[in-house]
């Protein structure tokens, strides 16, 4: 049986990497990631994995590794954050054209400037058009569960796409939570080596990342949104083997106390935990609230969500990063799009929180879902706004 | 002969990230079509240094029988190193017609 350890999640994720079978990692390690860059070198150089492990020496390089490492039809890992990803973004949209499922772990930080090292979503954001799939872990557990996942779905033949872990920069990296690892037998079993499409092998010539003009990249940037559009189906099919396997269940909106609930919050990431908090709370209160979070943000979850928030009268959207001279919060302007179409729809108000690493407290949903459901009786439409930005 | 053009038409047909499988395959690809200008070879001035042969980016230069350089208009882009690369003038870039 497996066991309950405490560990730190940081710590937890790269042991549960190590436990993948990864041919090739190379990390470059900057906060808040470092822990998962360090602890799974120490995992290789200890012997306890046959993973060549590339020490390089920019995120750039990272990633350009782990591509040309998948490419050969190697299982290749890679983490970052922040300013790390910016980095990487230059290469991303080429991996997941070339179809290469490598698996990464974003520990979410503020992008510069001013620079900051806390959380907040403000670098995977920007990566939202990258054609990776790309999903959020609220716990220690769960950033473990789906790091070993992501190779799975990544390498599925009707996948083929790289997968990003987010996992909460210090709010979630640097916990110590009590987690639980499958058994290396349990796993090896979930996770059997990676069978590639195609590899880079001079007996069997193959192009990749081959140049094409403008008679033909229409179709290839087709056939590229189709196959993350239907890698949902896959993903549904590697957690519900997951859930027959180790009995934690994952879907792509996850909902607490929603069924009934006029007003739904929506958050994405660790968020969620004190989100409960608070929706138990304001219930105690009498106020008909639910929580909808998000797990699955590319590709977009629409139908799920649609339906868990079919019933609602008021969605509260919190964004962990500002699109700046757009609709306010990137996950709101998603949603509202998302809704357009429906001839009943929630109102939708949308407030931008916990930017580089402010604390969110429980106090600060129940202030906002008040507030909210207080302007909206009045009728208020509202656009978004920055929730406890001092002001004079 | 050429082969007819092998890629897909349509975006159900564009093989998994677009892989080439077939080795080769890049001279089935006809920059020509990128052409406004066009290399013209005046032989009378032409020395056969091969200076247009070598700086060919497209690699489309070739000697003939008689020793004196031609362009391939299937790949010729028409960027115009070639002119500027002969020093007797024997080659001048005119319009597309
Ligand atoms: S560079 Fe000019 S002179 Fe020299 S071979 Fe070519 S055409 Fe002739
Ligand atoms: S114009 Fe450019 S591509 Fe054409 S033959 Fe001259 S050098 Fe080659």
């Amino acid at each position: 049986m497996a066991k309950r350890v405490g560990m730190e999640v940081a710590i937890a994720v790269a042991e549960a990497v190590g436990m993948c079978n990864v041919d090739v990692a190379a990390c470059y390690p900057i906060t808040p990631q470092s822990h998962i860059a360090e602890h799974l070198s120490d995992i290789v150089a200890d012997g306890r994995s046959d993973t060549e492990y590339v020490t390089v020496e920019s995120e750039h390089s990272a990633i350009s590794v782990v591509a040309g490492a998948s490419g050969t039809g190697a299982r290749a890992y890679t983490a970052t954050s922040s300013q790390g990803l910016m980095l990487m973004h230059e290469i991303l949209p080429i991996i997941s054209a070339m179809r290469l499922p490598i698996c990464i772990a974003v520990a979410n930080r503020a992008v510069s400037g001013p620079l900051n090292i806390l959380n907040d979503h403000s670098d995977i954001i920007p990566q939202r058009d990258a054609g990776w799939i790309v999903m959020f872990s609220e716990n220690g557990q769960e950033a473990i569960d789906l790091s070993i996942q992501s190779f799975k779905i990544a390498e599925r033949e009707d996948v083929l796409l790289p997968v990003a872990v987010n996992i909460d920069g210090f709010q979630l990296t640097h916990m110590v939570e009590p987690v639980e690892f499958p058994e290396q037998k349990a796993i090896n079993k979930f996770l059997p080596p990676r069978k590639p499409y195609a590899t880079l092998h001079p007996d069997k010539v193959v192009t990749m990342g081959a140049f094409a003009m403008s008679d033909i990249f229409a179709e290839v940037m087709k056939a590229k949104d189709e196959a993350l559009k239907n890698s949902k189906k896959a993903i549904l099919e590697v957690w519900a083997e997951w859930e027959r396997t180790f009995g934690r269940r994952y879907r792509p909106v996850e909902t607490y106390k929603a069924d009934d609930a006029e007003t739904l919050l929506i958050t994405m990431g660790s968020m969620g935990e004190t989100a409960e908090i608070a929706v138990n709370e304001l219930r105690e209160k009498g106020l008909p609230v639910g929580l909808v979070k998000l797990r699955l943000w590319r590709p977009f979850p629409f139908e799920e969500f649609r339906a868990a928030v079919r019933k609602a009268k008021l969605l509260i959207v919190t964004d962990r990063a500002v699109s700046f001279g757009g609709p306010g919060g990137p996950v709101y302007g998603e949603i509202r799009s998302a809704l357009y179409n429906e001839k009943e729809r929630p109102d939708v108000y949308d407030y931008i929180i916990g930017l580089g690493g402010r604390d969110v407290a429980v106090d600060d949903f129940t202030a906002m879902v008040e507030k909210a459901v207080k302007d909206h009786k009045k009728g208020l439409k509202k656009d978004y706004e920055f929730y406890g930005v001092r002001e004079k | 002969m050429k082969k007819e053009k092998k890629w897909p038409e349509a975006w159900h047909e564009v093989k998994v990230g677009a892989m080439v499988f077939e080795p080769c395959s890049a001279r089935e690809y006809l920059t020509g079509s990128w052409r406004a200008q066009r290399p013209q070879f005046n032989n009378l001035r032409c020395i056969k240094c091969g200076l247009c042969y070598i700086f060919c980016p497209e690699g489309c230069i070739s000697q003939n029988a008689e020793g004196f350089f031609e362009a391939d208009l299937d790949y010729c882009k028409g960027c115009g190193i070639c002119a500027h690369e002969c020093w007797p003038g024997a080659i001048t870039m005119v319009e597309e017609g």
